[in-house]
């Protein structure tokens, strides 16, 4: 296949570009949505989870006695009853890469290793009764001391996992580099400082869940899950349970949100399969929110030690990255080995920097174990962006000239970085100028003065990234498009991806209608069943526009070409002559002597003698798109805040985002997924921080303590969007993470600037921002 | 455990008998009971607005309150809201128009909220949109689109109304 790009030949895009309306939508705003928790099966059995109160704890006993006597308890299992069912619990990601720790068990047998860690699951006739039962449960523990606080584990002789005798899950450092070394030791101006960021979690609205049916006589496992990746857990699954990946079917209707939570399966879920080929009838888990906060595994509680060497013009020559993050007691897939590693490598960024180091570390702790959020090795553009203005500040030059000075331009494409990675087609420059001309920095240094000699504390940020979108590797540097016009000239669109509020449905067929030439309206997007769709990667990582979108166009030409010839045998006329407009083939010129589509469809399904010689029935294209390198987009936003200087609430007076992201299928889409993104940020910067005690208990275990941003709290956020197209099929970029990866650091650097001080570390919720005024010296 | 009891529920002008134990949520009847799913559990604890339903036209959370406490009310869920033929409500029309959602699963509870904000008050301030909204949580949208559906479903429902009183 060749690869076309955006619009296909002879077609004029219609729908591409369009903020089309949704196809998701009507079932959804009225109450038609089939989440996993909407879904009932005959005989369907209900479980609960009992959990670790204790941070670190042997288990002595467990007694279950009292519960299993309670009428509509149907099991009560534990990991000695259930743990040996187990075949293999590895994501494919592990069995590409390696892993970290021990093996994971279903269910805690021996230690509890945070609280919240499952011990024991009841299975009964409602979900109320299995929660009576675990009240009548006994498990008796010796708790041990446990391990709080990544930046002390290390030094800490007591330890998570015992038989692993360290708290250092793992460590990566660049290459040695003598040229490196030479450019700290030439610098004319060395920054360093420690940039902190806390826990903040995912939190999508519904939570994990799903309903395992296991069928004895054919031995099939049918499993309805709220999944960001189908294809993952059904070949999770095939390991899990030792048996062919053709036994199982995954089934996700409507996904409530996931932003990385979804994308791997949980220990509580593998329990869950284990159990249904064990009990035979239909189990149904269902995650309560304290559940979800205190056991969905977490994200984002790391530091990096950052160093900049600067020449006498401000330019920079070296800059070194050392990380280090809390994984908690058990990492998931697709975190830790992976990201750790991108955040060193994604260190530079959008800046034109000859030398770069790194180093890497993975620590252990007594908490909830560590998973991917919404880019998750975003602390590279948090801890550079808030060090860029750090330098600033501390080498008296102006954050945006400090940023104008150092970034690549689009005169420098294709650009490589220090660290390996390869740019191309990106507008770094320009998109740092879109947000500095639409803020007005100038402006608002006047006012700024002007607001300080009244008396208030208003600032402004910067933040500047390039973000990795569609990875190149595993199973996610692939994706798939299956597209069936069928007899009716209606088409089928089979993706790999797993939409769970991406809007896949709708951005899919606009690129199918405009490659095929036909009407919106008549082409149907499936996903998230695996016995419906191809092998794929799923929807994250902001992959979906870029590989989807490409594996669509790439099917999509195919199609057509094959529409094409055969409208052309039935017109006589040369394929190269015709033209299609609105589901009418016609030779060029000649628009009222045409085909219409669905004749063709009819005929290549019913009328096989009357196709040309050599040329098979019916009208299918299986295209397989695999990625040729990571893909890359761009984007700068500013802020401007107001501290208030008694309470030290802040409040965000305005925000702007220029993004590149190609191509732009939806516009209302890509603004969607911009918007959603810098709120998740704003809230990890000003409201969202798990917390726990020095003991390991959490402190934020409901929407009480757990604060997420309301509709009260978010400003209106601007767009000045450009548009550069990626050289793969299409011209997506992707635009998924990077409005959470840029946003904590825009906002970080607008309150320090209203404040007029470093702000190494986060959250800056007013009881913690006064704080650090009041212990900043005072300049 | 308690002994069941029987609940007479009318949802969206339908009468409903059901047995349910007395510690049973309204919320968990409506769904199991009713099944009625469109209206969705965030957190159980009062604060997410997921489980927004209209009880005598006033905005209720649907898990803080006990099915039978709902006996002899009138209750309107999301699935009550479009026309008998189809056609969206005001609310609901300007969600579609505003891209107003993305993985849906707050969105009833929204636009529950929302036809009972401008029923009180048809042409609210932006502020006292976002306060009245503040009371239902979106992870998907950072609000933005929510807010623009608001205006959008405001005017329609004033025009309307206009159109009536003529």
């Amino acid at each position: 296949m060749s690869a076309t790009t955006s619009p296909p030949a002879g077609a004029t895009p219609r729908y591409i570009g369009q903020a089309v309306a949704r196809k998701e939508d009507p079932r959804l705003l009225t109450g038609q949505g089939e989440y996993v928790d909407d879904l009932s099966l005959q005989g369907m059995l209900h479980v609960a989870f009992a959990r670790s109160p204790h941070a670190s704890a042997l288990i002595r006993s467990i007694d279950a006695s009292a519960a299993k006597e309670l009428e509509g308890v149907r099991a009560v299992l534990t990991g000695a009853d259930l743990n040996g069912d187990a075949h293999e619990m590895k994501s494919s990601y592990e069995v590409l890469i390696g892993s970290v720790g021990p093996v994971l068990e279903p269910l805690a047998s021996a230690r509890v290793k945070y609280v919240g860690d499952p011990v024991v699951m009841v299975i009964a006739e409602s979900r109320a009764i299995a929660e009576d039962a675990i009240e009548l449960l006994e498990i008796e523990y010796d708790p041990q001391t446990p391990v709080i606080g990544y930046e002390t584990s290390l030094a800490n002789e007591t330890l998570v996992h015992p038989e692993m005798k360290t708290n250092l899950a793992s460590v990566l450092t660049s290459e040695p580099d003598p040229a490196l070394d030479r450019a700290f030791a030439n610098a004319v101006h060395i920054v360093q400082e420690t940039i902190r960021q806390h826990r903040y979690i995912n939190v999508p609205m519904e939570t994990r869940g799903l309903i395992a049916s296991w069928h004895s006589g054919r031995g099939e496992m049918t499993f309805y899950s709220a999944t960001q990746l189908p294809n993952e857990f059904r070949t999770f699954t095939t390991r899990l349970l030792a048996i062919p990946e053709n036994k199982i079917r995954v089934i996700a209707r409507d996904v409530g949100g996931g932003f990385g939570q979804k994308a791997f399966v949980g220990r509580e879920e593998a329990a869950v399969l284990l159990a249904a080929k064990r009990i035979g009838r239909p189990l149904k888990w269902i995650e309560d929110r304290w559940e979800n906060l205190v056991s969905a595994n977490h994200a984002r509680e790391e530091l990096v030690h950052v160093r900049i060497a600067f020449d006498a013009d401000y330019r920079i020559t070296a800059v070194f990255c050392d990380h280090e993050e809390d994984i908690g007691a058990l990492p998931a897939s697709g975190t830790s080995l992976t990201t750790g590693q991108m955040v060193g490598m994604m260190f530079p960024g959008p800046y034109k920097i000859p030398h770069a180091g790194y180093s890497t570390k993975m620590i252990w702790t007594n908490t909830c174990g560590r998973l991917p959020y919404r880019g998750p090795w975003m602390m590279e553009t948090v801890a550079r962006e808030i060090m860029i203005d750090i330098a600033a500040r501390r080498l008296g030059i102006d954050a945006l000239e400090l940023r104008r000075r150092n970034t690549i331009t689009e005169a420098d494409m294709p650009y490589t970085s220090a660290t390996g990675m390869s740019y191309d087609r990106l507008s770094i420059d320009r998109t740092l100028e879109k947000v500095a001309a639409g803020i007005d920095f100038e402006a608002f240094r006047i006012e700024q003065g002007e607001a300080r000699a009244a008396g208030r504390l208003i600032g402004i940020g910067l933040s500047h990234l390039v973000e990795p979108t569609a990875a190149a590797g595993g199973s996610f540097g692939i994706e798939v498009a299956n597209i069936r016009m069928q007899p009716s000239g209606y088409v089928d669109v089979y993706v790999g991806t797993g939409n769970h509020g991406q809007g896949t449905e709708t951005t899919m067929a606009q690129i199918v209608a405009d490659t095929l030439g036909i009407e919106y309206e008549k082409v149907f997007v499936h996903d998230g069943d695996t016995d419906m769709v191809p092998f794929g990667g799923g929807s994250g990582a902001s992959r979906t526009a870029v590989l989807a979108g490409a594996a669509c166009h790439a099917a999509g030409a195919e199609l057509r070409g094959k529409i094409v010839q055969l409208a052309a045998h039935y017109l006589e006329a040369a394929p190269e002559d015709l033209e299609i407009n609105s589901g009418k083939i016609s030779v060029r010129g000649t628009p009222t002597h045409f085909l219409e589509m669905t004749e063709v469809a009819f005929k290549a399904y019913n009328d096989s003698p009357s196709l040309p010689p050599g040329m098979s029935p019916g009208l299918e294209a299986t295209a397989r798109h695999a990625a040729d390198g990571i893909t890359f987009a761009n984007a700068t936003h500013a802020c401007i805040v107001e501290v208030d200087p008694k309470t030290y609430r802040v409040k965000v007076l305005r925000y702007l985002v220029s993004s590149d992201c190609g191509v732009v299928i939806n516009p209302a889409v890509v603004e969607g997924q911009i918007a959603g993104g810098v709120i998740q940020g704003i809230g990890g910067v000003l409201f969202e921080h798990f917390a726990y005690d020095e003991n390991g208990n959490p402190l934020t275990t409901t929407f009480m303590d757990y604060l997420l941003p309301t509709a009260a709290d978010v400003p209106t956020i601007e767009y000045a969007h450009l548009e550069t197209p990626a050289k793969g099929p299409g011209g997506y970029k992707g635009v998924g993470e990077g409005g959470a990866i840029a946003s904590p650091p825009a906002i970080v650097n607008a309150v320090a600037d209203a404040l007029g001080m470093d702000l190494p570390s986060q959250p800056l919720s007013p009881s913690l921002l006064f704080a650090m005024v009041n212990r900043a010296p005072t300049s | 455990m308690s002994e069941d009891v029987e609940v007479r529920l009318t949802v969206n002008g339908d009468g409903y008998r059901v047995r349910v134990e007395p510690r049973k949520t309204l919320v968990d009847a409506l769904r199991e009971d009713c099944n009625l799913t469109g209206t969705h559990i965030g957190c159980e604890h009062g604060v997410c607005g997921a489980c927004t339903v209209l009880v005598d036209d006033r905005a209720v959370r649907s898990c803080l309150m006990f099915a039978y406490q709902a006996e002899g009310t009138s209750i309107r869920t999301i699935e009550g809201l479009a026309d008998a033929d189809g056609t969206l409500h005001p609310v609901q029309a300007a969600f579609r128009e505003a891209h107003g959602l993305q993985c849906g699963f707050c969105t009833p509870g929204f636009v529950m909220s929302i036809v009972a904000l401008l029923d009180e008050n048809g042409a609210p301030t932006p502020q006292e949109v976002r306060e009245g909204l503040s009371g239902n949580l979106c992870r998907c949208t950072g609000y933005q689109t929510i807010l623009e559906a608001v205006d959008i479903a405001a005017a329609t429902l004033r025009a309307t109304s206009l159109e009536a009183t003529r």
